[in-house]
């Protein structure tokens, strides 16, 4: 081997020596960084994504972070998150028992989004999901008390569609109704404004991600009366009416009225004249 | 004495404190100036920019996004909305028509704090450090964009120090302080021009974006450099200096070309024979005081 040619092997070989390092910096630190990723895709269940927000995993691909939905919220609701929050480093969210959405109808955050982070193809605020609303303590919920509170059902934006009151016996005092408010996913948007509203110092009523919310049914699950409804009629066995063996003049009607007197018994005859003689017979 | 001189002393004396330093005030104006932009709306009221550095929206028309994050994006597997790709090109036009990195000396705000760390290595004569290699942004650069793609977000953008740090002084520093202490002490102590020079994958993908850039630092009177070492030792990035500097034996050209010369004009500033000026990247030295001084070297 010649002089010069060692110099270029020489050369080469730091080059490559060189590179090699560098190579190994990079992948350790990308590999550092990439389960930080990981660790951060989850955001924490306070954290609620602005209306429109593209699925976790998407939405940390197309955020850029540049905060042009936080400005044009009107109320505030929207925050940066900062390096030492809870949630991915820049990108937008809000907690909903500080400020929950207004749901304004022009949603200003959706139409500000230069990436498509959040989702231009939302133009009615109703179908925004950005999580469900759940009643997760029912021990200190008012209205499970059988009060009338009610404050999370009033203030709810879809009041009886995303969440309704439902009457219930309530079978600690044995004779009056409880109110039991009842969130439907059908219309519940995540707003948050029943958390923010909640009278009690930690809410019963919590916006969570819709994954933590709701359950799923199996698929296979059909339900009887909703199959029946969509037949027309019975598909499992011919309807026949059930010989409930109830006293003389009642009548059970299942699946409509319950039971039913056939005569009715009023201490009022058809004659008025009748109730008031029988007072004067008694006394006498 | 002379050698505990600060670079530029020569120059101060010649030209005067002022026109020695006239390119960094030109400068750290330009970065006060975009950042007090950004600041208005939400210190004033006056909203003329609103959003970071990231992207942005000037007089609620003109989008301006920020390319290096939308090609993270894009390796993420996102397709942006078409607004972000229109402000990512303009802004990718404009730092190839004024130099890629004019975004690093002109903007960043990280460029605020390392150059007070080299400025403060030069006053307190702190010698050592750890000597990291120039490439080594590459490396991180292709890192960033395929770990990207591994993991489907912008995993960069957990800690990339340059728009956190912009959107903290915009959005509430939070935990930002902890992140500029760290890059200043790191700057400072460890590692000199370590984070600018060496390891920042946006200044890399910036040096990229303006590799042929036609606004550039030439060395039109390299013929009178009197080997004072000033502009070297303020350079950030003095291995761009040499080929156009000490060229003229090999007829290279005057002109700084390597991409990583991020037009700050500190060269300029510091030499008091007035070596550099700023000149399109076509210049072509003319005079013939250049040959005489090739021939003198030749004989």
């Amino acid at each position: 081997m010649t002089a010069p040619e060692h110099k270029v092997d020489l050369y080469r070989r730091r080059f490559l020596l060189r590179s090699a390092g560098q190579a190994c910096g990079a992948l350790l630190l990308g590999m550092g960084l990439l389960g930080y990723a990981r660790q951060t895709r989850s955001l924490p269940a306070e954290a609620i994504r602005p209306p429109g927000a593209l699925a976790e995993q998407d939405f940390l691909a197309a955020c850029v972070r540049c905060g042009l939905c936080v400005r044009d919220c009107p109320y505030n609701t929207l925050k940066l998150a900062a390096p030492g929050d809870d949630v991915v480093n820049g990108t937008p969210y809000f907690t909903a028992r500080n400020v929950p959405c207004e749901m304004c109808d022009d949603i200003p955050c959706v139409v500000a989004c230069p990436s498509g982070a959040l989702d231009k193809s939302l133009t009615d605020i109703n179908k925004a999901r950005m999580g469900l609303a759940a009643l997760v303590d029912q021990e200190n919920c008012l209205n499970f008390h059988g009060l009338r509170c009610d404050v999370c059902y009033r203030v709810c934006p879809l009041i009886n569609k995303a969440i309704s009151l439902e009457p219930q016996h309530n079978a600690r005092t044995g004779k009056h109704t409880r109110f039991i408010p009842v969130v439907h996913s059908s219309a519940c948007t995540g707003c948050g404004k029943c958390e923010h509203a909640c009278v009690l110092p930690e809410a019963a009523i919590k916006v969570l991600p819709t994954r933590l919310a709701k359950g799923a049914a199996a698929q296979h699950y059909r339900l009887g009366w909703e199959e029946k409804q969509k037949a027309g009629g019975t598909l499992v066995a011919p309807d026949q009416p059930h010989d409930y063996n109830l006293p003389p003049g009642y009548r059970y009607e299942h699946d409509g009225k319950g039971l039913i007197k056939e005569t009715p018994t009023t201490p009022f005859g058809e004659n008025p004249l009748d109730t008031l003689n029988q007072h004067q017979e008694q006394s006498q | 004495m002379s050698a505990l001189l600060q670079p530029g002393a020569e120059a101060i004396a010649h030209k005067g404190r002022l026109r020695a330093h006239q390119w960094l005030l030109l400068r750290r104006s330009v970065q006060l100036a975009v950042l007090g932009l950004f600041l208005s709306g939400p210190l004033l009221g006056v909203w003329i920019i609103k959003g970071n550095i990231a992207s942005s929206l000037t007089l609620d028309t003109l989008p301006l996004s920020d390319p290096f994050l939308v090609t993270q994006s894009l390796f993420a597997g996102h397709r942006p909305e078409t607004t972000l790709l229109i402000g990512a090109a303009l802004v990718a036009v404009f730092y190839f028509l004024v130099g890629g990195r004019v975004y690093c000396s002109w903007i960043c705000p990280i460029n605020m704090i390392t150059d007070l760390s080299a400025w403060l290595r030069q006053r307190l004569h702190i010698k050592s450090g750890l000597r990291l290699q120039r490439e080594t942004r590459y490396w991180l650069l292709a890192m960033s964009l395929i770990a990207a793609s591994i993991s489907g977000s912008m995993v960069w953008e957990l800690i990339n120090p340059v728009t956190t740090v912009y959107r903290g002084l915009i959005f509430g520093m939070g935990g930002v302080w902890l992140l500029i202490m760290g890059l200043f002490l790191f700057d400072l102590f460890i590692s000199p021009r370590g984070w600018c020079s060496h390891l920042c994958p946006m200044g890399a993908f910036y040096s990229l974006a303006g590799r042929f850039t036609p606004v550039r630092i030439s060395a039109v009177k390299r013929e009178q450099c009197n080997d004072c070492m000033d502009c070297y030792a303020i350079c950030p990035e003095p291995q761009v200096i040499p080929p156009a500097l000490k060229g003229a034996p090999q007829g290279r050209s005057p002109v700084i070309t390597g991409s990583n010369c991020t037009n700050c004009g500190r060269c300029i500033d510091v030499c008091s024979k007035e070596v550099f000026r700023f000149t399109s990247r076509f210049y072509k030295s003319t005079d013939s005081s250049n040959t005489f001084k090739q021939s003198e070297v030749l004989s």
